[in-house]
């Protein structure tokens, strides 16, 4: 693209933008500002993505890194870790022979601390918090968020919830270990085992700040695009990123409040005596006094939140993945009011189906088939959306670059984990695969892949917005044909495990007849995991390294892209737009229209004669 | 890098007239309806499963429902009078209803000596524990209120009496979540004398 190109943009907002008054507060001159209100205690929503970003790259970093020690553990049980003893110190213990072994409750800890790592800080915080903050003001077309300083604070409650996680792993007693859900009794009582006393603790005071930066964040989201939207975009003019962001959002808002009153049902277990939870238990050979609770009330707060934050996880990744797919296809998407009834549909339906993950837990088979019921209609919607992406990549002008390779691969992981999704969706079939590893295997591949893949489209796609500069393609390239492969490599093999009955978070099989032939596989799973994770240390580098030296982005709209992000100055200023506002004229997907000059009409370009008279003519 | 980001702060006003922080407002009331409803449910699964105590609710909770109900209808007048013109109504009523507010908190509290003089024990039966905690964790709802009231008292009592629409807004808030927080006990309170 011409820089001409650029002028013209700038004149037509300059000219035909929309006048909102804006003139900045500033609070001194501006090369005052000095680095900590700058980047540190900033209320910028772009800087505030980036540091989101950077937040969850490094937990992402902490929580993969713990999965190939649980790994080497599984696929290596007999082998020693005592080359690991620097970095866990008394967590690994060297018998006589010097065969250095991981201590199994430390093992367990590995296990929980993974998947509350990757669930809330990286998927939710990492993906959510970077591109709601980055794209939702950009693409409505308003100054900031609605609330720049609660924007802040948002941050700054995940960052404080980080810190005391972080510090749980230090404890001379360990991390909580019972499981990313912490069902109770393991969760309830500080005696239970060695990480549930002040390990559970700090879990619980770490995921009460983030739920507060979850409900700080949403809040604003919300009230942004219902509220500042620029003249001109009306909801169903809206990007599917935007669509996408604010379902999220709002699923977050209604969600999160009900796991935190499980929280203070389960501290008051915890430190005030009451039973809410507990109910007739031995510890260590004494019988406690607590009488007439019940763990599965727990379990019911925890999956009223848990389904939909699988939904909070995976939209953010449905809506960037959406834009990625329709730009390098240079097709506007298949079906769009579709994609965003669908996008309701599943965000309502989200609510409705917590139970299918409690078929087990002896709840009434009666209520059971109502839960069947809604979780597999939940297919509907999704199938609806798999459908449409798979139409816009058919017979488009496809530009493989790194975005859309992962965007590529998430419909492709989005597929076989929710194929998976209905066999466990069916109560009968669930008494087998529950809590093995084909829920395991689901889960990852439906979430945990496809949610990374929706993240790295987007990061590849939106840095040069980011950081003004590109990330290395090559690199890029490299990086998604080992994660597809590997990934595959990983989970694949993990459902005809679950199918045997290997059940889910033990310690090591060798020792079990009927699980031991699987010692091969499991050798094989820990060897393609150790080479997923190094792919991604490549990712890692080529993120950090483009920051600095990648090539420079020259033009506005390098994608060629329709959105409003790519209107806005090279070098990002306050207040995103120097003058006016631009005004939006058109829906964001009209990419090789007939009769047009070029394949992509920008949102804020108004309508030719010829569109006009059609558009009377309907 | 991006030295054009400065660190001033942005106002910005919603097209449509609407204001943006009463609508945030509300959409954190949402999630504390999603709060309270969740407790309420909870309780009544709880219940549903037997060995559940029955006790009759302390006379002193029905004396604060009527505190509560009087403190809205009062901060409903100060906020008339605030636009009306009133000065000294407005003046008279904000501080009465933040006393109102203070009131009905110790009210609980006795509330919850009373409950423990029966024999009704935070660490006892469910059905007690309940109680308890579903009226605390409300009571400190109302006291994050009682602070945004004492906020809006010092706006009434340090500047200048002046209606304008600015400070109506910021008004309107106070007087929002205090509804809220009132009606929200008033469901809480028949909730917990019918089961
Ligand atoms: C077609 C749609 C889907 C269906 C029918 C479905 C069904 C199920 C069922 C029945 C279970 C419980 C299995 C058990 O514990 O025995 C389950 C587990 C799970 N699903 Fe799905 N699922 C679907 C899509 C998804 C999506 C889109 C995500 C996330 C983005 C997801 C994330 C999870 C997680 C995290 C668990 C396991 C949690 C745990 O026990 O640790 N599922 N799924
Ligand atoms: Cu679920």
């Amino acid at each position: 693209m011409s820089s001409s190109h650029q002028h013209e943009t700038d004149v037509l907002i300059r000219e035909q933008g929309y006048d909102d008054h804006f003139h900045e507060h500033h609070h001194g001159d501006k090369f005052q500002s000095n680095f900590i209100t700058h980047y540190i205690f900033s209320q910028d929503h772009k800087i505030i993505a980036r540091q989101f970003l950077i937040t969850g790259i490094f937990w992402a970093i902490i929580g993969a890194g713990m999965s190939i020690i649980f790994r080497l553990q599984l696929g290596f049980p007999d082998d020693s870790l005592a080359w690991l003893k620097p970095l866990l110190g008394k967590w690994i213990t060297i018998n006589d022979a010097g065969v250095g072994a991981l201590n199994p409750e430390f093992y367990y800890a590995l296990v929980t601390m993974h998947g509350t790592i990757i669930v809330f800080f990286v998927l939710t915080a990492g993906l959510s918090g970077t591109f709601a903050n980055l794209l939702i003001p950009f693409q409505v077309g308003a100054r900031d968020m609605a609330s720049p300083f609660l924007n802040m604070l948002s941050y700054w409650f995940f960052f404080l919830a980080s810190l005391v996680m972080f510090i749980s792993l230090f404890l001379s007693t360990g991390p909580f270990a019972g499981g990313w859900t912490a069902y109770p009794p393991l969760s309830a009582l500080p005696e239970a085992s060695s990480g549930s006393g002040a390990g559970m603790t700090l879990w619980l005071v770490s995921l009460t700040f983030f739920v507060v930066s979850v409900l700080l964040g949403g809040i604003n989201y919300v009230t942004t695009v219902l509220n500042l939207r620029t003249k001109g975009m009306s909801l169903w003019r809206m990007p599917l990123t935007v669509w996408a962001l604010l379902v999220t959002a709002i699923l977050g808002i209604l969600s999160f409040p009900v796991l935190v009153s499980g929280f203070f049902l389960l501290m008051f277990d915890r430190g005030m005596g009451t039973s809410f939870y507990l109910s007739e238990i031995f510890v260590n050979g004494h019988a406690l006094e607590n009488v007439g609770g019940s763990p599965i009330l727990y379990q019911h707060l925890f999956w009223f939140l848990g389904h939909p934050e699988v939904y909070i996880i995976i939209l953010p990744a449905m809506g960037l993945t959406s834009e990625v797919l329709s730009v390098h296809a240079r097709k506007p998407i298949f079906g769009y009011k579709a994609m965003v009834y669908s996008i309701l549909a599943i965000g309502f339906l989200s609510f409705i189906v917590w139970a299918h993950h409690m078929f087990m837990s002896g709840v009434n088979p009666f209520i059971s088939n109502f839960f069947v019921v809604f979780t597999l209609i939940i297919a509907v919607p999704s199938a609806v959306k798999v459908f449409n992406w798979i139409s816009t990549l058919y017979k488009g002008n496809i530009r493989f670059t790194s975005a859309m390779l992962f965007a590529i691969g998430f419909v492709s992981m989005f597929i076989s984990g929710g194929l998976t999704g209905i066999f466990l969706g069916n109560s009968a079939i669930d008494i087998q695969l529950h809590d093995t590893y084909f829920v395991v295997a689901h889960f990852h591949i439906v979430m945990g892949i496809a949610a990374f893949f929706g993240m790295f489209a987007g990061v590849y796609h939106w840095f040069p917005r980011m950081y003004g500069r590109f990330m290395n393609e090559t690199m890029g390239r490299i990086h998604f044909w080992m994660t597809m492969v590997g990934a595959y490599a990983i989970f694949w093999p993990m459902h005809y495990m679950g199918m045997a009955g290997v059940p889910r978070r033990y310690y090591r099989f060798d020792t079990f007849d009927a699980f031991s032939h699987f010692a091969g596989l499991n050798q094989f799973i820990t060897i393609a995991a150790i080479i997923v994770f190094a792919a991604q240390l490549l990712f890692v580098f080529n993120f950090f390294y483009s920051i600095w030296y990648g090539r420079k982005m020259t033009t506005q709209n390098p994608w060629g892209a329709n959105t409003l992000e790519w209107t806005a100055p090279i070098e990002p200023i306050h207040g995103n737009w120097p003058g006016n506002l631009p005004t939006v004229h058109r829906w964001a997907y009209d990419y090789s229209k007939e009769g047009a000059d070029k394949d992509f009409i920008q949102q804020h370009l108004p309508l030719t004669d010829k569109e006009k008279a059609e558009a009377e003519h309907h | 890098m991006s030295t054009l980001i400065s660190s001033g702060t942005i106002e910005q006003k919603s097209r449509k007239g609407f204001y943006a922080p009463l609508f945030a407002l509300w959409a954190g009331m949402g999630s504390i309806v999603m709060m309270f409803g969740s407790l309420t449910s909870a309780y009544i699964v709880r219940q549903g499963a037997g060995n559940w105590l029955e006790f009759r609710m302390p006379d002193i909770f029905f004396y604060s429902t009527v505190v509560m109900l009087v403190s809205s209808v009062t901060l409903h007048g100060s906020y008339w009078a605030f636009r009306n013109n009133r000065e000294m109504l407005y003046k008279l009523l904000l501080p009465l209803t933040l006393v109102l507010g203070i009131i009905f908190v110790i009210m609980q509290y006795q509330g919850w000596n009373a409950l423990y003089a029966i024999g009704v024990a935070l660490d006892g039966n469910p059905g007690g524990s309940f109680f308890y905690v579903i009226s605390g964790i409300h009571a400190a709802h109302v006291i994050g209120g009682i602070f945004a009231l004492t906020v809006a008292l010092l706006h009434a009592f340090m500047l200048p009496y002046k209606p304008t629409e600015k400070r109506r807004r910021r008004f309107q808030l106070v007087l929002h979540y205090w509804h809220f927080v009132d009606f929200l006990w008033l469901y809480l309170f028949l909730f917990l004398l019918i089961q």
